[in-house]
């Protein structure tokens, strides 16, 4: 099914802001968690694991919604190393999405703590207790957040280079705005 | 042609929309290195104290950065069902045994310390709910802490740190320390008259910190606990013995269970919940919760206690973190030292390896 309306359709639209403010709250709350001795360590990681659950269930619906409905394609004009670009940093997106909340889970089993997602709300292990294996996690964590974080500030130029710069109909089409020929 | 849309914008606000496809990512990036702690030097992080700790007392790769030498136990918790009313959490239920792996240890991060270096002994412990919950919990055979805030025993920390020309702690440095922390005085009031102990099992073990049960209509009750010892025939140190408690311990495991009675204080209204340096006044009600019961020992570098970090905010339901700011700042530190020595036991690139102190040259 070709997208012809130059939209993202609109549960993708609704998914993708949501997931973009869930996503962005997540990686200041997990950077900010770590550096903090204070008391906001705690209660950032109260958050922290629900809502990691949550990006983890709403990453698998948007992935079904985006094969399902695909997307408005790019501009004809857009070089092809822009096309190529913005292509291969959507499917990163999407693995990192999915990746970071499975590795931290697999990081909390692995550590052989009980993962609680409130008072007393657990989800069961997804990985064998392991000290060496939870220390690789535990790296592997920081460094796709790292990487996550890049992506996100290289989707976020790019969004704003296609709305500000060139104009295409690229952001209005997440947006919500039909495109003005 | 690269950009034909863009054609008819006049200059400046070309250059204006420029300045924002660069400027907003990068405000986006500075926010993130302000919240991480890159920014701001003089933040208290995890990694600051865990620093300290390896300043202080070198670094021993795979080991604990504080309470480094000690021995992993194991047993169990049996409920005597009189905590239920207070907290709804599995442990306490009537007649409920759960499965506790714990440790013992002295404070300080050398593992080759001599047992009678400091005279606190601790006690770490994990239950294991049936539910799968946990409960952890770190503990110290005193009743007070010295310090209040995380921010004051990082000092205490920079304070004891030893000065390179003696290898000792700067005795100035320390009364300094102690002149500007007037909170520390009960600590150092019971310091003067603790001598080392000569047995894990015959010491009392405080959990310090504040913390709160949740009861089954969802009310909250302040507490404190203890782990107050059976046996009773506390003697004192060996003379001129440095690793005398493994034994000591293994001794008596051989004749029999070790065992302790969990105590529990109930706070009254006004009672300080966020102040680890004031005990409660003595008249408070005391609840006994149960009997821990530990029946074996085993070393700690293979035992199951090693990969196990004692984080005292790992709790179940029916107990949660009260508002003492130790609790946090101990959740963050352990983390950060944990994650250090499980990236030695893995070999990670970056981690520790060779220890800075060989062995014999960390015994006095």
């Amino acid at each position: 099914m070709k997208n012809t309306t130059g939209l993202f359709a609109l549960p993708a639209r609704v998914l993708h802001w949501l997931m973009a403010a869930m996503i962005l709250a997540m990686l200041f709350i997990g950077v900010g968690m770590v550096a903090t001795v204070s008391e906001r360590h705690a209660w950032l990681l109260r958050i922290h694991k629900p809502l990691g659950i949550a990006i983890l269930l709403l990453a698998v619906v948007r992935l079904a919604v985006r094969l399902r409905r695909p997307p408005p394609p790019l501009p004809a004009d857009l070089p092809a190393l822009q096309k190529l670009a913005a292509h291969a940093s959507h499917w990163l997106l999407y693995a990192l999405m999915i990746a970071m909340p499975l590795v931290g889970w697999a990081m909390l089993s692995a550590g052989g703590y009980p993962v609680m997602l409130g008072d007393s709300l657990r989800l069961p292990p997804i990985f064998p207790t392991s000290a060496t294996a939870f220390a690789v996690l535990r790296h592997l964590h920081t460094g796709l957040a790292m990487l996550l974080l890049l992506t996100f500030l290289a989707h976020l130029a790019a969004a704003l280079y296609h709305g500000l710069i060139r104009r295409d109909g690229v952001l209005a089409s997440m947006v919500g705005r039909r495109r003005e020929q | 042609m690269p950009d034909p849309h863009a054609s008819a914008v006049p200059p400046v606000r070309r250059a204006g929309a420029w300045f924002l496809v660069v400027a907003i990512p990068a405000a986006c990036a500075l926010a993130f290195a302000w919240v991480g702690g890159w920014l701001s030097p003089q933040r208290l992080t995890p990694r600051r104290l865990i620093d300290q700790f390896q300043a202080n007392a070198g670094v021993y790769p795979g080991y604990r950065r504080n309470h480094a030498k000690g021995v992993c136990v194991a047993g169990y918790f049996q409920s005597s069902g009189a905590a239920a009313r207070y907290s709804v959490a599995q442990v306490f239920a009537p007649g409920q045994r759960t499965p506790v792996v714990g440790r013992f240890a002295i404070p300080g991060g050398n593992p080759y310390a001599p047992d009678s270096s400091v005279p606190i002994r601790s006690m770490a412990l994990r239950f294991a709910q049936a539910n799968g919950q946990q409960w952890r919990t770190g503990m110290n055979s005193m009743p007070v802490f010295p310090v209040a805030t995380p921010q004051a025993f990082y000092a205490q920390l920079q304070a004891g740190q030893p000065d390179p020309a003696t290898g000792k702690p700067d005795p100035a440095k320390l009364a300094a320390f102690f002149a500007a922390h007037p909170e520390t005085a009960a600590f150092r009031a019971w310091a003067k008259t603790a001598k080392p102990s000569a047995s894990f099992a015959t010491e009392s073990y405080w959990g310090l910190d504040a913390f709160e049960f949740v009861d089954a209509g969802g009310a909250k009750h302040a507490v404190r606990w203890r782990l107050a010892p059976e046996a009773t025939d506390a003697g004192s140190a060996p003379p001129g013995e440095t690793d005398y408690l493994d034994a000591d311990l293994r001794r008596r495991l051989a004749q029999g269970p070790q065992r302790w009675k969990l105590q529990l204080t109930l706070a009254n209204p006004g009672d300080p919940t966020d102040d680890a340096t004031k005990a409660w006044p003595a008249d408070r009600a005391t609840v006994d919760a149960g009997t821990l019961v530990i029946d074996s020992e085993q070393p700690q570098d293979s035992g199951p206690c090693r990969d196990i970090n004692y984080d005292p905010t790992v709790l179940p339901h029916g107990i949660d973190i009260s508002d003492d700011p130790l609790l946090p700042a101990r959740s963050a530190a352990y983390a950060d030292s944990y994650l250090r020595r499980t990236s030695e036991e893995a070999h990670l690139p970056g981690s520790a390896r060779t220890p800075v102190q060989a062995q014999p040259e960390a015994r006095p």
